[in-house]
């Protein structure tokens, strides 16, 4: 299985500010992947790295095994719904179509027109005039009907209201099955990951925290509940994630990939959302230990 | 891509060839009368040979309409570079699209090349257009004016707005990926367009070639003068009238080129020197040109006859066979600043933009 972006040590500075720092991933193909993290941990600039909008001040990025934006071939080969989906507002539907339509050779106009049609967007309608969500089914058109290996969507449901949301990640989810596109798509609600993901990557402070298809975090993480405990005398298989005592009780979050034995325990399933959570909230602690104390030097 | 150019850029390309239309048919309406008024004129007067440019009829009845299209071809320039030039790249960068247009399957090289060549050439042409028809209708008028290097004539005839053109788009462009805020873009390129005009105008235009050097006599007829000033009586010139020739400098001096002492003028003038004295109190200047201002037209007479016996005038200019040589040096220079401009604008998107 080969990757679809594949990053190594790679970072990015605007100016005296890093945005991406030593950020070292790899996405296969074939899925749909999350990417999740906390505002400001870099997918957006991940992303825009990805499809060569940006190149990196640091490292090696390659997408599909090719340079980002490399060529115009390059460039076919990826699809890209840029965050807050913009759109020309002073064209019309129509007009979008044709844009695609000159600008690759891959459009597939048969495809494109139907999906407008579907929509109900009137072609004649100007794209200023859309609302978020219709602007944001114009921009994911245009992605599609050029045919990409590739889906890459920065946020592209952030801005839209809960109903446009699952309508877009429907739509979406439509198109990869019928299309067998890899999609790499960015978000920081899990919830909406959740519905369509079957790939996760968590990236927090440039950092991949974990990644891997969903189904298998699920089934390797378990809470732990039971009389309270110090979670560093649990056996050495079980990777403790999250833990939170109460006087009488521990609750504690693991991964691992042995059967729990202990009787003590009640064993839960975890959601993908809790399980994000106690991820962020690990580099985040960890964060704060190693951020260094004030102090004068001599 | 050139059909997105073309899609995004049509309506204003529309509305400027309507107006450039409407702008042909007053020109020809007007045109024909003119040559015909002038032709008249020139025949009448060779015949009685006197032929002023200031009695030819085409200087009053068109003069306002040839001055108002004058300052439509001097500001079109700075329009183009204003409203073509700087939202091209800025409106993409600051409303997001770029996001769009450089994810399509074409490079963002290309996309620039094309949308500068397309909005660069209309900028050009709708310049170059302007430029013809004025300087076919305005010909009448500039032939009456044999001032061709006029600083109203020069630049606003023939290809020198073409360069203008050129060199504004390309500086709006060049201001729209710098600071990527459409109305900033638009207000840095006005500032920078008049700079470099002006500054072009008064530092370099008169130095492109050296200028030729002539000598005339000191006579009453070509606009000879004396000014009084708390140093003394001064020799002032006109720069004689050479048709068509863009006079630089014109100054008094004896055959060692010495200008005339405030010792010499007071001998060789007595009377008009002494009229310094009799000036307003505090040294104030007071012209003496006209004879019989002042001293009498005697005076004035002898006064011109002494200082000419020892003084000349030296001029130098730059001379009307020039005026095409002025023409493509004056383009050259600012259809190479677009070029330099435009280069900048391919290096900054590619490597800064990203």
């Amino acid at each position: 299985m080969s990757a679809v972006i594949d990053a190594k040590g790679l970072g990015k500075r605007y100016g005296r500010k890093w945005a991406l720092t030593d950020c070292t991933l790899e996405i296969p193909s074939g899925h749909v992947v999350g990417l999740v993290g906390p505002n400001g941990a870099g997918k957006s600039t991940l992303l825009n790295l990805a499809v060569g909008l940006l190149v990196p001040t640091t490292g090696t990025i390659e997408v599909l095994g090719d340079r980002p934006a490399g060529s115009p071939e390059e460039l076919g080969r990826v699809g890209f719904v840029a965050q807050d989906t913009p759109t020309y507002s002073g064209l019309s539907v129509a007009d979008h179509l044709q844009l695609g339509a000159h600008l690759n050779p891959t459009w597939d106009r048969a495809m494109a027109e139907s999906r407008i049609d579907q929509l109900g967007l009137d072609p004649h309608q100007k794209a200023g005039k859309l609302s978020g969500g219709q602007r944001a089914q114009l921009a994911l058109t245009l992605a599609i009907a050029k045919r990409p290996e590739l889906l890459i969507l920065d946020e592209p449901v952030a801005s839209l209201d809960p109903l446009a949301r699952r309508e877009f990640l429907q739509i979406l989810m439509e198109t990869v099955a019928d299309q067998g596109v890899s999609v790499v798509l960015s978000s920081h609600l899990v919830a909406d990951l959740e519905r369509v993901c079957d790939y996760l990557v968590v990236l927090v402070g440039s950092h991949v925290q974990i990644a891997g298809p969903v189904d298998e975090l699920l089934a390797e993480h378990h809470r732990l509940i039971g009389q309270r405990r110090d979670p560093a005398t649990l056996p050495s298989n079980q990777e403790v994630i999250e833990s939170s005592q109460t006087e009488r009780q521990s609750t504690i979050l693991i991964r691992t990939t042995a059967p729990i034995l202990d009787p003590a325990w009640t064993v839960e399933e975890v959601g993908l959302e809790d399980l994000v959570l106690a991820y962020m909230g690990q580099a985040a602690s960890a964060a704060r230990r190693a951020r260094p104390t004030l102090g004068l030097h001599k | 891509m050139i059909w997105l150019t073309w899609r995004q850029f049509r309506t204003q390309i529309l509305v400027v060839a309507g107006v450039l239309a409407a702008l042909a048919v007053v020109l020809i309406v007007t045109g024909p009368h003119l040559v015909s008024l002038s032709d008249a004129y020139l025949k009448s007067c060779h015949t009685d040979r006197d032929c002023g440019s200031t009695t030819n009829p085409v200087m009053g009845t068109d003069g306002k309409l040839e001055s108002g299209l004058s300052d439509v071809l001097l500001i079109v320039p700075a329009l183009i570079g204003i409203f073509w030039g700087a939202p091209l790249i800025a409106r993409e960068l600051e409303t997001g699209t770029y996001r769009l247009g450089w994810t399509q399957s074409i490079t963002r090289r290309r996309w620039l090349a094309v949308k500068l060549g397309v909005v660069g050439l209309a900028s050009v042409v709708v310049a170059g257009l302007m430029s013809l028809m004025l300087t076919w209708w305005a010909s009448p008028i500039d032939t009456a004016n044999a001032n061709r290097f006029g600083v109203a004539v020069f630049s606003l005839r023939d290809i020198t707005p073409l360069g203008y053109a050129a060199f504004a788009f390309a500086l709006g462009v060049t201001a729209g990926v710098l600071v990527r805020r459409t109305l900033p873009a638009m207000a840095g390129t006005l500032v920078v367009f008049v700079a470099a005009r002006v500054a072009e105008a008064t530092w370099v235009r008169p130095h492109l070639m050296s200028p030729v050097r002539a000598t005339f006599p000191i006579t009453t007829g070509n606009g000879i003068g004396f000014s009084l000033t708390p140093d003394g009586l001064q020799v002032m010139t006109n720069p004689p009238n050479i048709p068509n020739a863009w006079a630089i400098t014109s100054e008094v001096v004896n055959n060692a080129g010495q200008s005339p002492t405030a010792a010499f003028m007071k001998s060789a003038c007595p009377s008009l020197a002494n009229g310094a004295q009799a000036g307003p109190a505090g040294g104030g200047v007071r012209h003496v040109r006209v004879p019989g201002n002042g001293p009498g037209p005697q005076a004035f007479q002898d006064c011109v006859t002494k200082v000419a016996a020892k003084y000349h005038e030296v001029v130098t200019y730059q001379p009307a066979r020039r005026f095409w040589a002025f023409q493509g040096i004056e383009t050259a220079i600012f259809v190479v600043l677009a070029l330099l401009l435009a280069g900048f604008c391919f290096w900054w998107v590619r490597h800064r933009l990203s």
